[in-house]
């Protein structure tokens, strides 16, 4: 129970969660209120018995969600774990034991797909409330379990749990804007941006809005720095490595790119390539429409990409590498205990390894050393061109076919493309813009590739040259 | 007392720090924002669809007057703070346990993290709604520079209170220095800087020049402590006030055309 006694846990998720339902009760309630007398109710269906028609509407729907809340927050108000309400003890073994970074990975994408294929549907308000609601209701379910409210609810973490939900719900807005606009666009009518052209005074409106914003912020802040203090451990200590160690949270989705990527492809390359393919993209997006206004279909590519980039492989990542990674990096599932004594298997192969001993039946080819250095050149010349010579000539060698790999992936592909499923881009963007994106698209792709590779192969690495702390 | 309020509003001196009357009608409501100097930021006037909170999210806003509050709980808890190894850590716990003040430090690391988020959500937004494209595509390019050094700020702050989480945070974000194709010395490459010995070693690659020595210490906790109070935020300052400049010059506020 992590250094503190079974009553003191259970008054401590009390604590958290009698709010939390009691907030979530008045959320409900507030959109059946609006429901009811703002926008008028919808009737789902009539109850129907001889003699008798109740028409169940949203607002009581809404209503009824909002009490079955109430009644939850009454249940975790006496901190008694057996009082509790909180997820089956099977569904919890079950997640454990069937999550991993596979499941996982496979897990979101797909449902980031599905998300994006039926958009009309699941923006659709009532559709997008009941999985809102949902969302919420899994993290009150999942916090008397304490191994979830140790990771959940540790300081440092609250932040990304308030990310999920922010961009759960700004994706919704988004997508549910973009919905209606193409609908509208379809129909020949213009964005609904569009159709409030009035200009108003700067001073009050904006003025206004904007001070409102500042005091609701400022107020958030405090109440935030009241009820929850900011982490401070133990002195540091240079000599006692806490385990697992972690980056800044916003940085962990490159700490787990290093279960894939050597540093400094993890840490270095590709960091750096997310920033210029960001400051790239109003360059290479060459698509006019979509400017101003929320939109998917009329910039399908560019918006698919983005969101591949944003939502998966940034942030699905980041949420990987916070919550679900322990000790030694082992991934543990949302209710398990992190134990730092998990062992997990790791035989990784290289691909030269697979080639020569695995394929050829015969060992690695020997690192050549090269005698022929002219003596007669300066230290500094010379003291270059041994290494890499002797670089190259292991590239040709003992790693020939990741090499080949490699090099054919992004030297072929570009052309490739460009005269097939990428042709239309090629003739708009010209060669250097085109090669531009093809090239940070394929490093983009890089990663799930290799995740894949790794995945079904155990492959380690395409190009493994540690002699010259190259590996790929 | 409405006596008392028009002494003091026909006074010289308010006069002379306001130069337009109250702005109740719709003169005064322009003349405001073109004499105030914290309003001439804003154009007069604006399309109403543009400030929509569905549309905008407020998130580019937030993100500013996070920084403000930042740099006004950064400054008052630099009173306290002595970046040093004998005292940082100390400095921290005594401003959660002694001062009164000491919920600066809750706000102030709070308000980095909301800032982090906001300024995500922020680019979110402007990339969902295509606002990075022509003529606004420099002003993106601002902005990610923006968002770069926001997580720098908050990396550089991460390791002020010298505690056990702020140190390997640290130490494994740093790591990733000395991995630098040719610049860090386990790098690809980095042999090939050699003057017949070789010029990236620990002691002078690029983690080096990152922490100031060859790990996390007191000379790295002085390197953070500039970047994160002086160095950082007065980039960070120059960068905005060309953002927000840039949002007036390209059109304002985007919106479809």
């Amino acid at each position: 129970m992590h250094g503190i006694s079974p009553q003191q846990f259970a008054e401590s998720v009390s604590a958290f969660l009698v709010p939390f339902y009691i907030a979530l009760a008045a959320m409900n309630g507030i959109a059946a209120l609006l429901m009811w007398r703002k926008f008028g109710p919808v009737t789902y269906f009539r109850l129907r018995t001889p003699g008798f028609s109740f028409p169940v509407t949203n607002a009581l729907v809404w209503t009824i969600v909002a009490l079955g809340f109430a009644v939850l927050s009454a249940m975790a108000a006496g901190a008694n774990l057996s009082m509790m309400p909180k997820m089956p003890e099977s569904f919890r073994e079950f997640v454990n034991s069937q999550t991993g970074p596979v499941i996982y990975t496979l897990g979101t994408t797909t449902v980031l797909v599905i998300l994006f294929l039926f958009r009309s549907w699941f923006v659709k308000p009532a559709v997008a409330w009941s999985i809102w609601n949902l969302m919420l209701l899994f993290l009150g379910l999942s916090m008397p379990d304490p191994n979830f409210f140790a990771i959940v609810a540790k300081p440092d973490n609250v932040p990304i749990v308030a990310l999920v939900f922010l961009l759960a719900f700004f994706t919704w807005l988004a997508t549910w804007k973009a919905v209606q606009n193409d609908k509208r666009m379809e129909a020949g009518e213009p964005p609904l941006e569009k159709l409030d052209d009035e200009k108003i005074l700067v001073w009050p409106d904006l003025v206004y809005t904007e001070m409102i914003c500042m005091i609701a912020l400022t107020a958030v802040l405090i109440f935030w720095a009241m009820w929850l203090q900011a982490p401070l451990e133990e002195p540091a200590s240079s000599v006692k490595t806490p385990n697992p160690s972690k980056a800044p949270w916003y940085f962990l989705g490159l700490q787990e790119m290093l279960v894939y990527y050597d540093p400094w492809m993890a840490g270095v390359v590709l960091p750096s390539l997310i920033i210029v393919g960001l400051m790239a993209i109003p360059y290479i997006d060459f698509n006019k429409q979509g400017n101003g206004y929320y939109t998917i279909k009329q910039r399908k590519f560019a918006y698919i990409v983005f969101q591949l980039g944003f939502l998966e492989l940034w942030v699905t990542l980041i949420v990987l590498g916070t919550l679900l990674r322990g000790p030694n990096w082992n991934f543990f599932g949302p209710y398990e205990h992190w134990d730092a004594h998990k062992v997990e298997a790791l035989n990784n192969i290289n691909l030269s390894e697979y080639f020569w001993q695995r394929g050829l039946g015969r060992s690695l080819p020997m690192v050549p050393q090269l005698q022929w250095i002219p003596e007669y050149l300066p230290t500094w010349i010379s003291g270059w061109f041994q290494p890499v010579a002797q670089f190259v000539s292991i590239l040709f060698t003992r790693e020939v076919v990741g090499t080949l790999l490699v090099l054919s992936y992004f030297i072929i592909l570009p052309p490739l493309g460009a005269i097939t499923v990428f042709r239309n881009f090629y003739q708009r963007m010209g060669f250097i813009r085109y090669m531009v994106l093809a090239n940070l698209l394929l490093f983009m792709a890089a990663l799930p590739i290799k995740m894949v590779l790794r995945w079904s192969f155990n492959l380690k690495y395409l190009i493994a040259i540690p002699e010259y702390f190259l590996n790929f | 007392m409405a006596g008392l309020g028009e002494i003091i509003t026909e006074s010289q001196i308010w006069k002379s720090i306001f130069r337009h009357p109250m702005p109740v009608d719709r003169r005064n409501r322009i003349v405001v924002m073109l004499t105030n100097f914290f309003l001439h930021l804003h154009p007069v006037s604006i399309k109403k669809q543009g400030i929509a909170l569905s549309y905008t999210w407020c998130m580019g806003g937030v993100t500013f007057f996070l920084f403000l509050v930042e740099t006004v709980t950064g400054v008052l808890l630099m009173f306290y703070y002595r970046p040093t190894l004998e005292w940082a850590y100390n400095d921290i716990l005594a401003l959660r346990d002694i001062y009164s003040l000491g919920i600066m430090r809750e706000i102030h690391r709070w308000g980095a993290h909301a800032m982090v988020i906001t300024v995500w959500l922020h680019m979110y937004r402007v990339f969902l709604t295509g606002s990075y494209k022509p003529p606004r595509e420099f002003n993106w390019v601002v902005g990610v520079i923006l968002l770069l050094l926001t997580l720098l700020l908050s990396f550089t702050g991460y390791l002020l209170p010298w505690d056990q989480l702020a140190v390997w945070a640290i130490t494994v974000g740093s790591n990733m220095a000395r991995a630098t194709p040719i610049l860090g010395h386990e790098g690809p490459g980095h042999q090939l800087l050699t003057l017949g010995y070789p010029m990236i070693t620990s002691g002078s690659d690029a983690r080096f020049a990152l922490l100031g020595a060859r790990n996390v210490g007191e000379e790295t906790l002085n390197r953070f402590y500039i970047l994160h109070c002086i160095a950082i935020p007065l980039a960070v300052s120059l960068l905005l006030a060309i953002h927000f400049w840039r949002v007036r010059k390209d059109g304002g506020i985007s919106g479809p055309l």
